[in-house]
């Protein structure tokens, strides 16, 4: 133990850094891949659950094993490239998808001190990456050499595209009422009880920005790209094995991340519900903040799954015209208020 | 004012909200499901499964070859072919049900004027190879010796109604 302290010590300054922030990327990406794995098993569950029926229950007890045999399957499976494909393109495709949804983690604040990369243009960073995963969607779809995948393509590119800008707007409405770029600071902003939060000024946002993000990551209602009873895929028709499992991954990333951010932005991230209340507040004063993360964010990974379960699929133009003929204008107008309310700091919540 | 009222009914998205309780109670219902090679559901004595050709209390197989059921299988399943025995009373020689060809429709044992070709309850079966799927008549006595006691009793639930 001594010996590995000292050779540690020994290393240079940049090489310790390196290594630590390896370790810190390693504990945070393996978690999330083993959540990814359990979310699809939750989704089949939930929405067998809310069909009456009883989902996987098969493999190991209670099925809990099934995730990781979808895995092992997939992984067995050849990756077949489409004849004149454009190979690198096509294999990079799906990485390009993952890296952004994996990579966003990385401002998310986990608990009070708990930020891998505590920088103060946090939010603009999430906007930035996010917006990157439509390359993977593109680039798969083309480098497929397809004319179904490109077709599914340009759907999805085109609904991605339009519901980024609706979440995009949601967050600036959130950027103006907590006045910081930074996802701590943006929780600090919200303190003092579940009335505190964002979710109550900022309303509409809240619903325009949870609305987009089921847009956004192309889950039902809004999945006409994949469309799995109609179109059987869109972008990835010509993807198996660990590519197409690394698209699925990417999806249900995305879902997660979506999830934690509005658990953030909208209903105060680490803080209590009960935070400065008379007698509820110090009687929860010792639950850790993460516990309040994973709760809030578990609801909303829940909530994923149930509109999935109640909602028929919304036809193509519908979409679009709730995109930009709605949504846009929905928060164009609640910015202008939240803005006003700022301004002339409106009791409450901006005093 | 019913614009207004259709304006607030999907701003506030009343109609979703509506949707989504009811899945959320159906999340707690008590779930159909039938866990299966453990559990099965319950059969029907009119069920129409696998073939048997049965037996008399004495052992006389109860086929006469008069085939009715050849002659009114619709999907031509069932091929027959009679000789007198040796002691001059008509029997099948060759009694042969495909059963990729038949459709289960159970019209053979409506035609059987003694009650001879009967659909079983058995329905868990599989063939390993070519052939296989001719139920020859060995074969179908064999499968009516074996329930025979549950094929008497799915006929007299069955006598009142036919």
């Amino acid at each position: 133990m001594e010996f590995l302290i000292s050779l540690w010590e020994a290393l240079p300054y940049e090489l310790q850094y390196l290594i630590w922030t390896m370790i810190k990327i390693v504990a945070i990406v393996l978690p999330m891949m083993l959540l990814v794995a359990y979310y699809t098993y939750a989704e089949r569950k939930i929405i067998g659950y809310m069909q009456v029926r009883v989902g996987p229950n098969r493999v190991g007890p209670k099925g809990w094993l099934q995730p990781i045999a979808d895995a092992l399957k997939l992984m067995f499976k050849e990756i077949i490239i489409p004849a004149n494909a454009n190979k690198l393109l096509f294999l990079m495709a799906p990485a390009i998808t993952l890296a952004p949804a994996l990579a966003a983690w990385a401002v998310f604040p986990f608990d009070e001190k708990l930020v891998f990369a505590d920088i103060n243009a946090g939010l603009l960073y999430i906007l930035a990456l996010t917006s990157v995963g439509v390359y993977g969607v593109i680039i798969g779809g083309w480098a497929s050499n397809s004319k179904y995948a490109f077709l599914g393509t340009m759907r999805s590119a085109a609904q991605i595209v339009a519901y980024e800008i609706a979440m995009g707007f949601a967050l600036v409405g959130v950027l103006v009422a907590a006045g910081s770029l930074n996802l701590g600071e943006i929780i600090r902003a919200q303190e003092g009880g579940i009335f505190s939060w964002f979710w109550l000024p900022l309303l509409p946002l809240f619903a325009v920005y949870v609305i987009s993000g089921v847009a956004e990551t192309n889950r039902a209602p809004f999945d006409v790209a994949e469309g799995e009873s109609e179109i059987v895929a869109g972008f990835h028709v010509e993807y198996s094995g660990m590519a197409f499992a690394v698209y699925f991954l990417a999806e249900y990333a995305n879902m997660i991340l979506i999830s934690a951010l509005t658990a953030v932005m909208f209903f105060g991230g680490w803080l209590s519900p009960f935070q400065g209340w008379p007698v509820l507040g110090p009687l929860f004063d010792w639950v850790p903040g993460f516990f309040w993360l994973v709760i809030k964010t578990g609801f909303f990974m829940f909530l994923f799954l149930w509109l999935r379960a109640t909602f028929p699929r919304y036809r193509y133009d519908q979409i679009m015209r709730l995109g930009w003929k709605v949504f846009i204008p929905i928060t164009i107008v609640w910015i202008a208020v939240v803005g006003l309310a700022v301004v002339y700091q409106v009791p409450w919540w901006f005093d | 004012m019913n614009v207004f009222k259709n304006y607030f009914k999907s701003l506030f998205l009343l109609e979703l909200f509506r949707g989504l309780s009811v899945t959320g109670r159906y999340l707690f219902r008590k779930k159909f499901t039938i866990m299966y090679p453990e559990e099965k559901a319950p059969v029907s004595p009119r069920f129409r499964g696998l073939h048997a050709l049965r037996r008399y209390p004495n052992g006389e197989e109860r086929c006469i070859a008069c085939k009715l059921c050849e002659a009114t299988c619709p999907a031509l399943a069932i091929t027959i072919e009679a000789e007198p025995r040796e002691d001059g009373s008509r029997r099948t020689t060759r009694y042969d049900i495909d059963l990729f060809k038949c459709i289960y429709c159970g019209y053979c044992q409506e035609a059987c004027p003694v009650d001879a070709i009967v659909e079983t309850r058995i329905y868990e079966y599989h063939f390993e190879n070519r052939g296989e799927n001719i139920m020859t008549k060995e074969k179908l006595l064999a499968v009516g010796d074996k329930c025979e006691a549950q094929l008497a009793a799915d006929i007299e639930a069955q006598a009142k109604v036919r």
